[in-house]
C-alpha cells in the first residue's frame, strides 16, 4: 500500500500493465524523455525503452490514427492527447474509425486502445486547456468513456481500460492530479468499467457527479445538514443506471453536478434517465449544477464558471425544500 | 556570403509499357513472367466487367451508390501482385482489382455497396483493411499497422492507396511525417487520377508533381505511368524492398485517370471535357496489356473471347451470391458494437425500442 496522488496512481498502473503485457505501448507528444507535461509517464521511457514509450510528432490525428493501426494489428496502444482541448484534430479518427471498426467489420478488426486525456479546469491553464468534452464522446456509439475522481479508482479503472477489447477514452481530471493522496494498493486490482461508486450514503437527496466536481460535491455535502447520498459515476459510458435508479428511488431528489456546459451536457442524459426510471418516486425536479453555456473562460474567471460548493449547496437546499 | 543550394531534387518517371505497346525490356526484365501477365490481364478484365455490371445494378435499383474503378485497375493490381500476401493492403475505394488479387471475394465488395456492412468484414487472412470512406484517413492506419510489424520484429510491411485529392488532407501529411520520422515500413501509393469529384488536380496540388510531396518528408519518390502494370509493379518492388530492408517509407505517384464518374451519383460531364476522357481511353491499362500479349503471341481474339466468357460467368455468379445474401436480422445493428453489450444497448436490441417502460408499468400509467 502506498500513499499516492492521481498522477502517481496512473503512472503505477501504466508500469504494471506494461510489465505484464508487452503488447502495451505508450505514444504521444512529450510522453517519453519529458515524462508528459503532467509527468504522468515520468520514468517510463527510461524503464521500458524508446520502443515502448514513443515521442511522436506533434499531430493528434496522427497519434490516434497510428494507434488505430497498432490496435488493429493486435497491440494495446495507450496514446496520450496532451490536453482535452487538442482532441479536436483527432475527432475524425476517434469517431469515424476507432468507434466504428468493430461493427463495420463485424468483429474482424477491433481497436483495443486507451486514449489518456487530461481534462477539465481549475488549474490556471491557458485557453483551450480546461474544457470538459466527455458528452461528445459519450454520444459517439462504439466508445467507452471513463473519468475517475480519485487515485484508487484511477489505477483500477486504467487497468480495466487497457485490458478492454474496445476503445476507451480515459479522462484524467487535472484538478485532481495533485489535489490529494490516498492509499493505493501496489497489488493488482481492477475496477469495472460501467460501475458507479456510492461515495457516501444518504436518505434525503442524491448528488451525482464525476471527475473533479466530485471534490466540490464532497465539500458541499460535508457542510450540509441533509442526509445526502453522493454517487461518482466513474464511467460516463456505459452509464451505471442501476446504481442511479436505486439511489433516486430511495431519496426521491437528485442534483447532478458537472463542469461541462449545461446544454447537452451529460447531466441531461442522467436527468432524462432518472425521469424515465424513477418518475413516480421523484419528489422534486432533477436539477443540474454545471458549467455555463459559455466558452470555458480563461483562468481569471474559471472559478466563476466551475460549479463550486456554494452553488452545489444552493441546489441541494432548493431541492431538499421543494 | 554567396547563396548556396541546400537541396535540389529530381523526380524520376517510370514507364515500361506505354499506350502504343512500346515495352522497355531492360526495366521490365524479370518483373512479371508471361504466365502471370495473362492472369493479371484477366484480373483487370474481370474488374472492368464488374464495374459495368455494378453500374447497371445501381441504375436498376439493385445497388446503392458505387464508385467505378474503370481506368485505374493497374495501380492496385501491380502493387498487390508484388507485395507478399501478408503485407497490409490499406485502400480507399478504387482498389478493387488489388483486393480481388489478394483474395477478397468479389461479393464482399458488392455487398458493401449494396448497403450491407458485412461486406467490410474482411477476413484477417487477406491482410486488407475495410474500405475507407472518409478521404485520407486510412494512411495513418497503414502507418500504425506497419509500426506494429516493426514493433514485433516482423518483415511485414504496409501499402496504402489514396487519391490526389487525399494529399490535401491533413491526415496524409501526418501519416507521411509519422512514417518518415519513426522509420515505418510503409509504401504510399497515390493514384493521381486528376479529378477529386469535380475538383481538378491543380486545386489539390499546384506543384508540378504530386510525388514531390513525399520529398518534403524525406521519402524517396517515384512517378510512374499508373496505367502501366509493369511500371506499377516496378515501383512497388522498389518501395517494398526499401520498406522491408531499411524499415523506411517511400512515395509512389501513379499517374492514371478515372474513366468513369466519381460514383454513380456523379455526372462528370458537368466539369470535364469528353476530349480529355477520349485521350485517356487510348491510354487504358487493359488495351495496352492486351496489345503487349498479342505482340508476344500469347493472346488472340479466341483467347480473349474465352476469357471474357469466363469473366462474365465469374462476375455474374458473384453478383448472384451477393444478391442472395438476405439483409441481416435487425439485432445485427447491435451485436458488434462492443465485445460485451452494455445493458442499455442489449435492451435496445431485444426490444427494438428506446423507451424503457416495462409493459405492466405502461398499463399502469394508461390506467392511471
Amino acid at each position: 500500500m502506498a500513499n499516492l496522488n492521481l498522477v502517481q496512481a496512473i503512472n503505477l498502473a501504466l508500469i504494471q500493465e506494461m510489465e505484464k503485457d508487452d503488447r502495451v505501448l505508450i505514444l504521444g507528444e512529450d510522453v517519453g524523455v519529458n515524462g508528459g507535461v503532467f509527468r504522468v509517464t515520468e520514468g517510463l521511457q527510461k524503464r521500458f525503452g524508446e520502443k515502448r514509450v514513443v515521442d511522436t510528432p506533434l499531430a493528434e490525428s496522427g497519434i490516434i490514427g497510428t494507434s488505430i493501426g497498432l490496435a488493429m494489428a493486435g497491440l494495446r496502444p495507450v496514446p496520450e492527447i496532451q490536453f482535452e482541448g487538442f482532441l479536436g484534430p483527432a475527432y475524425d479518427q476517434i469517431c469515424s474509425h476507432a468507434a466504428r471498426m468493430r461493427t463495420r467489420t463485424r468483429g474482424a478488426y477491433t481497436v483495443p486502445l486507451t486514449i489518456r486525456v487530461p481534462v477539465g479546469g481549475g488549474i490556471h491553464a491557458p485557453e483551450l486547456h480546461s474544457d470538459s468534452p466527455e458528452a461528445i464522446y459519450a454520444h459517439t456509439p462504439g466508445l467507452k468513456v471513463v473519468m475517475p475522481s480519485s487515485p484508487y479508482d484511477a489505477k483500477g479503472l486504467l487497468v480495466s481500460a487497457i485490458r478492454d477489447p474496445d476503445p476507451v477514452i480515459f479522462f484524467e481530471p487535472k484538478r485532481v492530479y495533485r489535489a490529494f493522496r490516498e492509499e493505493v494498493p501496489e497489488d493488482e486490482y481492477t475496477i469495472p468499467i460501467g460501475k458507479a461508486r456510492v461515495i457516501c450514503e444518504g436518505t434525503d437527496l442524491t448528488v451525482i457527479s464525476w471527475g473533479a466536481s466530485v471534490m466540490q460535491c464532497m465539500e458541499s455535502i460535508e457542510k450540509s445538514s441533509k442526509s445526502v447520498e453522493l454517487i461518482d459515476l466513474r464511467t460516463i459510458y456505459p452509464l451505471d443506471i442501476e446504481t442511479i435508479e436505486a439511489s433516486v428511488r430511495k431519496t426521491g431528489r437528485c442534483v447532478i453536478v458537472h463542469e461541462a456546459p449545461f446544454t447537452c451536457g451529460f447531466g441531461a442524459e442522467v436527468a432524462a434517465t432518472i425521469m424515465e426510471r424513477c418518475f413516480l418516486h421523484l419528489e422534486a425536479p432533477v436539477q443540474r449544477v454545471t458549467g455555463f453555456d459559455t466558452i470555458m473562460p480563461y483562468y481569471k474567471l474559471e472559478l466563476n464558471y466551475l460549479p463550486d460548493a456554494t452553488r452545489i449547496s444552493g441546489a441541494i437546499n432548493d431541492i431538499a425544500a421543494y | 556570403m554567396p547563396k548556396k543550394t541546400v537541396l535540389s531534387v529530381q523526380i524520376e518517371f517510370v514507364s515500361i509499357l506505354d499506350e502504343h505497346g512500346n515495352y522497355d525490356a531492360a526495366l521490365g526484365d524479370g518483373l512479371i513472367p508471361d504466365a502471370d501477365l495473362i492472369k493479371l490481364y484477366e484480373a483487370m478484365s474481370s474488374c472492368r466487367y464488374l464495374d459495368e455490371v455494378a453500374f447497371k445494378l445501381q441504375r436498376s435499383g439493385r445497388m446503392g451508390t458505387y464508385p467505378q474503378n474503370m481506368g485505374q485497375e493497374a495501380g492496385s493490381l501491380g502493387a498487390a501482385y508484388i507485395l507478399n500476401k501478408d503485407d497490409w493492403l490499406v485502400t480507399c475505394y478504387r482498389e478493387n482489382c488489388g483486393l480481388f488479387w489478394r483474395g477478397v471475394p468479389m461479393e464482399s465488395i458488392l455487398l458493401h455497396w449494396m448497403g450491407d456492412e458485412r461486406g467490410n468484414a474482411m477476413p484477417r487472412e487477406h491482410f486488407a483493411t475495410p474500405i475507407a470512406v472518409p478521404i485520407g484517413t486510412q494512411m495513418l492506419h497503414a502507418a500504425g499497422l506497419a509500426w506494429a510489424s516493426k514493433y514485433r520484429g516482423d518483415s511485414q510491411i504496409a501499402c496504402t492507396f489514396f487519391g490526389d485529392g487525399a494529399t490535401s488532407e491533413g491526415d496524409f501529411h501526418e501519416a507521411a511525417n509519422f512514417a518518415a520520422n519513426l522509420d515505418l515500413p510503409v509504401v504510399f501509393c497515390c493514384q493521381n487520377n486528376f479529378w477529386a469529384i469535380s475538383t481538378p488536380g491543380r486545386i489539390e496540388c499546384s506543384a508540378p508533381t504530386v510525388a514531390q510531396r513525399g520529398i518534403a518528408y524525406g521519402m524517396p519518390c517515384l512517378q510512374v505511368d499508373g496505367n502501366d502494370i509493369f511500371a506499377c509493379a516496378y515501383a512497388t518492388k522498389w518501395a517494398a524492398e526499401r520498406a522491408r530492408q531499411e524499415s523506411k517509407p517511400s512515395f509512389i505517384e501513379m499517374v492514371t485517370y478515372r474513366l468513369g464518374d466519381h460514383t454513380t451519383a456523379d455526372d462528370a460531364r458537368r466539369y470535364r471535357d469528353q476530349a480529355e476522357v477520349d485521350v485517356w481511353k487510348e491510354r487504358d491499362p487493359l488495351l495496352r496489356t492486351r496489345m503487349h500479349l498479342e505482340r508476344k503471341k500469347l493472346w488472340d481474339s479466341s483467347k480473349e473471347e474465352a476469357m471474357q466468357a469466363r469473366v462474365k460467368t465469374d462476375v455474374d455468379a458473384a453478383v448472384k451470391r451477393a444478391e442472395e445474401i438476405a439483409a441481416p436480422p435487425a439485432a445485427d445493428l447491435f451485436n458488434s458494437m462492443y465485445a460485451e453489450l452494455p445493458p442499455t444497448l442489449a435492451h435496445q436490441r431485444d426490444t427494438m425500442q428506446t423507451h424503457s417502460l416495462a409493459s405492466e408499468q405502461a398499463a399502469k400509467v394508461e390506467g392511471h
